[in-house]
């Protein structure tokens, strides 16, 4: 019966991994685009609460209220002024300028903020748990998290295959040449695409940040947990990256119950295992 | 009648003969350094030569076989802990514990590429940032090499390269000398062969290259492993100069890879002069900023991503466009030979 | 006023010029036929007319304003549509949501979903099946309900025979009047000179980048086009 709370306690843990990944696969579904500084936005979102709640003493869920806008708001701001100048061809220069705008977030939070590590507090949410049965006790913050996670996949869902943005978004993915022969003005979809990218990283930067410490350097690993789901689920599916932020989630918390300096490297060799027997993926629906 | 015209393949150009001379003249002041300067100089030049030699690697990776990798820290990493680990745990004397551990770094990087060459692209850069993190979390778990903390070179080992404090520092000062002359030296002869003239077209184009023959796999793979191997080589005599070594400085993305990439980016990808320009470049901001802490990487940042806006050539590439520059004569220049006109045509 | 025209258009790919001062106008209505042989220029001049080409801004007009310069999801809200050659369906898409994504124009028309299916009954009956499922002229009939549903004035039709067995085209033809009746002016770029021919009020003849031929059909002698098609 442990083992049964261990792989339930990953399976929310994946619930948070699917909300970091589901914003690089957008990037990477509609304009081929890897954003290196994935995790630090995570971060430099989690910063922007903690701002917010230290400016106006709201709980740190409500500041979700201003900080989905903010960081929508500076996602199609950053592609339609920077990363469209990247694209075109070539895979260097996307990859090395968000290579260069992790270390400069980074090194901006670290001079603004210091290295010390932060939490936001959530009050009596932090330590309150669902008690099933005797042998499972599931926090209700991942819970929250996890359930949070099924909302946002599923509405990522229907905005790409019911509504007429995500057409535009599947589309421009296909065939942005010809998309453009049809009214889609590439550049504002890209903004479009990075814009809800953002928002959804940034709701998971704010979990993120009641959940666990944070400080300015923890955005690389979290890039790297987005990578690892994205690869597991497999690419242009939401919900296989929800079962690949479950399966790498499982993979850690099994891990961690092993020993606990095993954590992080079980989900590691976890995703290898992945790369080595399905490169596409456990559930690719996209052509890469 | 036909007309006779006789054509002659050169090499050189007068600056890259210019070039020759003054490299040899800053070779003979480096070679006596030991001789006149001080340890802190020493150090200093040793460091620019191992960075010089992580640019040329992955100059050579990213800048002409599209293997761009976020990685290279692993075998960095490795190459230090597979130094501790044949000079301590097998007794090895240093002097042959290097080059093993480069050759170790090898050994590891050919299944590694099996598993990350099935990743393409950015997918490939991060995949190799997983590898070096799944050694590192690996090398945390071995204590008998210092764990997670980290172990000190052990006197032993220190007294086996060298009696003497002075002798040491030299003999490590040429070490390094010889691996930042000898990576460069390496990339050059390479680039000049027949070998690199595929490399050169694989950079240029994949598939045309690939279409006319050029193995393509092969050469990468190989490039893979030699740029494993140096690295590796490098990694242990950075941690034999440092005297200790721990898996989050052994495998640090920050330093092993990040720095190296800013140089080779903003000296310029894909030439041999663009990462020696950058290193330059790298040290002068780092003496210009150093009290300025995280602004310092704040404005390389910076800089790395206004240099892939404005020039992805980089500095170098700039340069060389506007003067015609090639001061490392790797390609060939038709020279047509005709009574009365000498006209240089490039091929 | 003609609904287009260009003006010693030229167009270039990089150092390689492929167009060399082509003049062409189509009247609001009329059916134009471009025809050449492979290399021509003609898929240059459609690309260059819908914005994938860059133009100087005055050498083409549509209904008098100078569009040349236009980015192509511009131009299509202007009103031109292109059937791409080669179809170029989004593969991961649907039928229906292929021919939805005309309506991203906005532009007001008598093309809805349900008029193009009744025109193209074979669509209708695929309508949820991914695109690339779709039999060749079953795709071609989709590109043109694509094309359709941007309400277009004036549709650019890129070698639509390209590919289809003969039953098949005269099928994708045969629903051109049913197109014109609707308004729309139609350009058909063809290297099939009979069908053109049949089709066209117009016919222009490229050869090398450059129109060596124009005229109604019956005006041309089979001689005259053979000379102009192949340029001795």
């Amino acid at each position: 019966m442990a083992w049964l709370n261990i792989v339930l306690q990953g399976t929310l843990l994946g619930g948070l991994y699917a909300l970091f990944a589901a914003g690089l696969s957008l990037m990477f579904g509609v304009m081929r685009l890897v954003n290196i500084a994935h995790g630090d936005l995570i971060v430099l979102s989690a910063y922007c609460s903690l701002v917010i709640v230290q400016a106006t003493g709201l709980h740190p869920l409500l500041s979700l209220g201003l900080v989905v806008p903010l960081m929508f708001a500076f996602g199609y701001a950053l592609q339609r002024g920077l990363l469209n100048r990247t694209l075109g061809g070539d895979i260097l220069p996307p990859l090395l300028v968000t290579f260069g705008l992790s270390v400069i977030i980074q090194n901006a939070l670290l001079e603004t903020f210091s290295a010390d590590s932060r939490r936001l507090q959530a009050g009596a949410l932090e330590t309150a748990s669902l008690r099933l049965g005797d042998a499972i006790s599931l926090g209700w913050l991942p819970i929250i998290v996890f359930a949070t996670a099924v909302l946002v996949i599923a509405l990522l869902r229907f905005l790409l295959y019911r509504t007429a943005l995500g057409r535009a978004f599947r589309a421009t993915s296909d065939d942005p040449e010809t998309a453009q022969l049809y009214g889609v003005d590439i550049r504002h979809v890209f903004g479009l695409a990075t814009a809800v990218a953002l928002s959804v990283l940034s709701i998971a930067g704010v979990l993120l940040a009641i959940r666990t410490n944070f400080d300015p350097t923890i955005g690389p690993a979290r890039l790297l947990y987005a990578f690892e789901a994205v690869t597991i689920g497999g690419l242009g599916s939401p919900w296989g990256t929800l079962a690949g932020g479950i399966i790498l989630g499982v993979a850690q918390s099994l891990g961690a119950a092993f020993d606990p300096g095993f954590e992080i490297l079980a989900g590691h060799l976890a995703f290898l295992a992945v790369l080595l027997v399905r490169p596409r993926g456990l559930f690719p629906r996209m052509a890469d | 009648m036909t007309i006779r015209e006789a054509w002659r393949i050169e090499r050189s150009t007068a600056a890259s003969r210019a070039a020759l001379v003054a490299a040899g003249l800053a070779l003979a002041v480096l070679v006596s350094l030991p001789f006149w300067g001080d340890s802190g100089d020493m150090r200093l030049v040793v460091e620019i030569c191992y960075y010089l030699a992580l640019a040329q690697l992955w100059n050579l990776l990213a800048g002409y076989t599209g293997l761009v990798s976020v990685g290279q820290q692993a075998y960095v990493g490795l190459g230090g802990y597979m130094f501790l680990a044949l000079s301590v745990l097998w007794g090895l004397p240093p002097l042959l514990a290097l080059p093993f551990a480069g050759a170790g770094a090898a050994l590891v990087a050919l299944p590694t590429a099996f598993v990350v060459f099935r990743l393409r692209g950015a997918y490939f850069a991060i995949g190799t940032w997983v590898v070096a993190e799944v050694f590192r979390l690996l090398l945390a778990l071995v204590t008998p090499l210092g764990g997670g903390t980290g172990m000190s070179l052990p006197v032993a080992v220190v007294q086996a390269l060298a009696e003497g404090r002075a002798v040491r520092d030299a003999l490590i000062y040429y070490l390094g000398l010889g691996l930042g002359v000898g990576t460069v030296l390496l990339v050059f002869l390479w680039l000049r062969s027949r070998y690199g003239l595929a490399l050169t077209a694989i950079r240029d184009s994949e598939s045309a290259a690939a279409s006319v023959g050029v193995d393509n796999p092969r050469t990468k793979l190989a490039v893979y492993l030699i740029a494993a191997a140096l690295a590796g080589l490098a990694g242990g005599l950075i941690f034999l100069e440092k005297l200790r070594i721990s898996p989050d400085a052994a495998f640090s993305v920050g330093d092993w890879t990040a720095s190296v990439i800013f140089i080779v980016v903003i000296g310029g990808i894909g030439s041999i002069e663009g990462p020696i320009l950058g290193t330059i470049v790298f040290f002068a901001l780092r003496a210009l900023l150093a009290d300025y802490g995280a602004w310092y990487l704040i404005t390389l940042g910076l800089l790395a991503v206004a240099t892939m806006l404005v020039a992805p050539q980089g500095l170098w590439g700039v340069i060389a466009r506007s003067l015609g520059l090639e001061l490392f004569p790797v390609r060939r220049r038709l020279r047509r030979l005709r009574s009365g006109t000498g006209s240089r045509r490039e091929q | 006023m003609n609904l287009l025209e260009t003006d010693g258009l030229t167009a270039f790919y990089g150092d390689f010029q492929a167009l060399f001062g082509v003049d062409l106008a189509i009247a609001e209505g009329e059916a134009v036929a471009i025809i050449g042989a492979n290399g021509a220029g003609k898929s240059t001049l459609l690309r260059t007319i819908t914005g994938q080409l860059a133009a100087p801004a005055g050498r083409v007009r549509f209904a008098g304003s100078p569009i040349g310069s236009l980015a192509p999801y511009r131009i299509v809200r202007h009103g031109i549509a292109l059937v791409p050659e080669g179809r170029r369906l989004f593969s991961s898409l649907s039928v229906e949501e292929n021919l939805r994504l005309g309506e991203q124009c906005r532009r007001q028309g008598p093309w809805t979903l349900e008029r193009v299916y009744r025109l193209f009954p074979a669509l209708a009956r695929r309508r949820q099946a991914p695109a690339p499922a779709l039999s060749g002229g079953e795709q071609q009939m989709a590109a043109l309900g694509r094309a359709l549903m941007t309400n277009p004035r004036l549709l650019l039709c890129d070698e639509i025979s390209l590919g289809l067995a003969p039953t098949v085209i005269r099928d994708i033809y045969a629903a051109l009047p049913g197109i014109r009746a609707q308004g729309t002016s139609v350009l058909i770029v063809e290297q099939d000179t009979n069908r053109a021919l049949a089709v066209a009020d117009r016919v222009y003849c490229l050869q090398e980048g450059r129109v060596t031929l124009s005229g109604a059909p019956r005006e041309l002698t089979r001689d005259r086009i053979r000379r102009a098609y192949f340029g001795v």
